[in-house]
């Protein structure tokens, strides 16, 4: 009851009509960056702060995480339309939402995205206001070893997954590693694989990839079939919402395990990427249709919306309590908190209640409103499909090219993504799968770090990964499904045994 | 009576001089400002304790308009920073972009062999330096730095998980001459960032960190971290409380609880090579002003910094001196690159 007067308290602070001004304007700018490829959450928050210095703290963090709540919305906008995912979390959105565009069924797949952002973020924004304290202790139990396992998690939920062969999937992934191991590394200190060239100094960053990936090497595809997108006969139907909610309820099983998985992922730092694509992998493997993903299925693009979207609000709650990050824009929130004056960590719940609750307040009616904006603009959205590729497509390179520059404002990244964009279609061609590489190039680097980081802890044992219930019950489930068709391949030969007795 | 002559002689000389000086500052001011948008490149990811300060530096010049363009920060961190500073060693001659450090400006070039050192860039000042502190678990039952290394050298080799910031970089340099001093061996434990590494310390996965204060204020406060010693001359000069009980003046030198090492971190301003004098004084002044602002003011007390401010020559030479005892540090600890 405590934390419902709290609440209504922070409702109260909201009622300003300025913070309610600093809120709308915050959705949209965080829209416009999520939309834009390469201009990241994080990157445009940390743009935004200084002009937040004057205001209250209060103002400044509803304006900011309000850019952040918008990002994460608008993520899945251009990785439906085209294939480019706007942020990292939204890749596992492009497998199924693309597929749904090139139908035609762009509006459904939006619908479907914003409306499982808005469910995982509920779920969230929930936990946050009720169980804060209680969950930030479990955070904290969360050491090398126990992050190693939850990146293995995520990896093992992916493997086997695809139709195509088993060697193109590892041919993929380690191309991947060796891709997310260029740059220095964190452990020895140490330059890899950057040959003396200054340009590599920084590696290779995981959304220029992505934006070459997808971006363009789906350009370069549709240019040679012909110059057209698939969905240009996209109908334009006001009602698409109204559809799409009489149809999701049927995927609540999906949306609260990717609402669990979100949360988890959000508190324990594991972070809303790694989120999404578990999310999705379970979703395909738990799913009736499962073997259906890939090809359009709306709970596909349900599952990783859900999970990220609750990963990124609920990666505010170790930030709050803890003073840890959970996600890259929340460390940028987290600094923003020092530059108002203000002390994260475990104190600010008592010292700055106005704060808090003001800004848990705010979640709530900033993702009403964030939901409300992005499906208004769900038929416009879904229009732009039906300009001619020959006018679009420049467009979308440009924008390319911009988002693959600012990731590090490096010119050579451009140069980076074109290179990544002939990968990206030789890939399509050769029928190599893109999701195993994109996964080790984003997980790759922190797995390694992980596992690295434990074998320190340990003296070199293995033993660590079973040393408490936690990790020891992450590792077991991982390595469970890792060996599932093996396992289920086995359970299916003795099944027939079992009975033979009773037929004599 | 000829003294008498000669003494106002010399004094008038004097005035002149510094009337001339000053004159000469003032002209020289009003010579050089900014004419676009200037660079603020941070050699560290977003979010993390330069970047911070960068950002600060950026919001309290635009609030109190004390430039007339604006400053924009760019993270450029690759390379452990190496990207930043090469970046900024080939803007020759480019008044418009400057640059915020950290240790890695000695750190990085030693123990990458990335080619670039201090003196190819223009100092300007020093904003500051940051404290380092060894904190344990409040749950630790060691109450001293004291009891800490006994502890360490009677449960034998790799016994305490020292948890830090990056590889051979401030953290791990303080770690290995902790064990100089001690004869001790310590397991070291890179993390990403100071938030990460006060987390995991509260977790109970590591048994102590070198966190700057304001990487672990928060944990402080709140009871779960306890400060054994600090890493500078004297006590850290702030007598407010900071928990129900202490405040930063009330933990011990490291010498006092007899682990005689300094290290201090430099939070400074370069410019990239070929600035003039009256380029470096405009920024030197612009910093001066910085300094005080109420918010700079509170953001140096809160971190618990050292607000020691320095420019022009006792600057190159404290750098000069910064630069050897790196060198003398990581060669030690065998972290030069080979």
């Amino acid at each position: 009851m405590d934390a419902l007067l709290s609440l209504i308290h922070g409702f109260g602070i909201l009622a300003d009509p300025m913070n309610i001004l600093y809120m709308f304007v915050g959705i949209f700018l965080g829209v416009l960056i999520g939309v834009l490829p390469g201009l990241g959450g994080a990157n445009g928050v940390a743009i935004l702060l200084p002009l937040t210095f004057s205001m209250s703290p209060v103002s400044g963090i509803i304006m900011l995480s309000s850019i952040y709540w918008g990002a994460l919305f608008g993520g899945a906008i251009t990785s439906i339309l085209f294939n480019i995912p706007g942020e990292p979390w939204s890749v596992a959105t492009t497998f199924d939402g693309y597929p749904m565009a090139q139908q035609g069924r762009a509006g459904e797949a939006l619908a479907t995205a914003f409306t499982g952002s808005f469910l995982g973020a509920f779920v969230a924004t929930l936990l946050l206001t009720f169980l804060a304290p209680l969950i930030a202790r479990f955070a904290l139990q969360f050491g090398p070893a126990e992050f190693f396992a939850v990146y293995l998690l995520t990896f093992c939920s992916f493997v086997g997954m695809g139709k195509e062969s088993p060697l193109k999937v590892i041919a993929a992934m380690m191309l991947g590693f060796a891709l997310a191991a260029v740059g220095i590394d964190t452990v020895t200190g140490q330059l890899r694989m950057t040959f003396g060239s200054t340009e590599l100094l920084r590696g290779f960053d995981f959304l220029v990839a992505v934006i070459g990936l997808f971006g363009v090497g789906e350009i370069l595809l549709t240019m040679e079939e012909g110059l057209a997108f698939k969905g240009k006969t996209a109908k334009i139907n006001s009602r698409v919402v109204l559809q799409v909610w009489k149809e999701l309820p049927k995927y609540w099983a999906t949306a609260i395990r990717s609402s669990i998985v979100g949360c988890w992922m959000g508190i324990t730092p594991g972070g809303a990427t790694p989120a999404s694509f578990m999310s999705y992998g379970l979703a395909k493997r738990f799913s009736r249709t499962g073997s259906k993903f890939g090809t359009g299925e709306a709970e596909g693009v349900l599952a990783p919306e859900t999970a990220a979207h609750a990963a990124g609000t609920s990666a505010l709650l170790p930030m709050l309590t803890l003073g840890i990050p959970g996600s890259p824009t929340a460390a940028v929130l987290l600094g923003g908190l020092l530059i108002w004056g203000l002390q994260p960590g475990p104190l600010l719940f008592v010292e700055q209640k106005d704060f808090v609750w003001g800004l848990i307040a705010s979640i709530y009616l900033s993702n009403v409103a964030g939901l409300i904006v992005v499906l208004t603009t769900v038929p416009f959205f879904a229009a732009i499909l039906r300009v001619p590729f020959s006018i679009i497509a420049p467009i979308i390179l440009v924008i390319c090219a911009v988002g693959a520059y600012t990731v590090h404002n490096a010119l050579l990244d451009i140069a980076v993504m074109l290179v990544f964009g002939v990968i990206g279609y030789l890939f399509k061609k050769l029928d190599y799968p893109l999701a195993p590489l994109v996964l080790a190039l984003v997980l790759g680097d922190m797995a390694e770090s992980a596992f690295r980081q434990a074998m320190l802890l340990s003296q070199g044992s293995v033993s660590i990964f079973w040393a408490n219930p936690l990790v020891g019950s992450i590792v077991t489930l991982a390595l469970t499904m890792l060996f599932w068709p093996l396992i289920s391949a086995g359970l299916a030969r003795l099944r027939p045994r079992a009975p033979a007795p009773l037929s004599p | 009576m000829k003294t008498g002559i000669a003494r106002s002689l010399v004094r008038g000389l004097a005035l002149a001089g510094l009337t001339s000086a000053g004159l000469g500052a003032g002209a020289a001011h009003a010579a050089w400002q900014p004419t676009k948008t200037v660079e603020f490149i941070v050699p560290a990811g977003t979010g993390g304790g330069a970047d911070q300060m960068a950002r600060m530096l950026q919001g309290i010049i635009q609030k109190h308009s004390l430039m007339p363009q604006s400053l924009v920060v760019i993270n450029k961190a690759g390379g452990a920073g190496a990207e930043g500073f090469l970046d900024l060693k080939v803007s020759n001659r480019n008044p418009h972009k400057i640059i915020i450090t950290l240790s890695n400006l000695f750190t990085t070039p030693l123990a990458t062999g990335v080619p670039f050192k201090w003196e190819d860039l223009t100092p300007v000042a020093m904003l500051g330096l940051d404290e380092f502190v060894l904190w344990v678990n409040a749950k630790s039952p060691h109450k001293t730095a004291k009891d800490f290394v006994e502890a360490a050298k009677a449960e034998g080799p790799n016994s305490v998980k020292m948890g830090g910031t990056g590889s051979k970089q401030e953290d791990q340099i303080i770690t290995a001459a902790i064990e100089q001093a001690t004869g001790t061996k310590m397991t070291y434990v890179p993390f990403k960032g100071g938030g990460d590494v006060a987390a995991q310390l509260v977790g109970g996965h590591i048994t102590s960190s070198v966190n700057n204060p304001i990487e672990a204020v928060a944990q402080w406060r709140a009871g779960e971290l306890k400060p054994l010693c600090v890493f500078d001359k004297e006590r850290i000069p702030l007598k407010e409380n900071v928990t129900a009980s202490m405040s930063w003046g009330d933990i011990p030198t490291c010498k006092e609880s007899g682990l005689d090492i300094e290290y201090l971190m430099l939070r400074g301003i370069f410019m990239g090579p070929g600035a003039t004098q009256e380029q470096v004084d405009y920024y030197v002044e612009l910093f001066k002003k910085v300094r005080e602002t109420p918010e700079w003011k509170d953001f140096m007390a809160k971190g618990a910094f050292n607000t020691t401010f320095m420019a022009g020559d006792e600057f190159k030479g404290w750098l000069g001196k910064a630069a050897a005892l790196h060198r003398s540090l990581m060669e030690k600890a065998g972290f030069l690159a080979k």
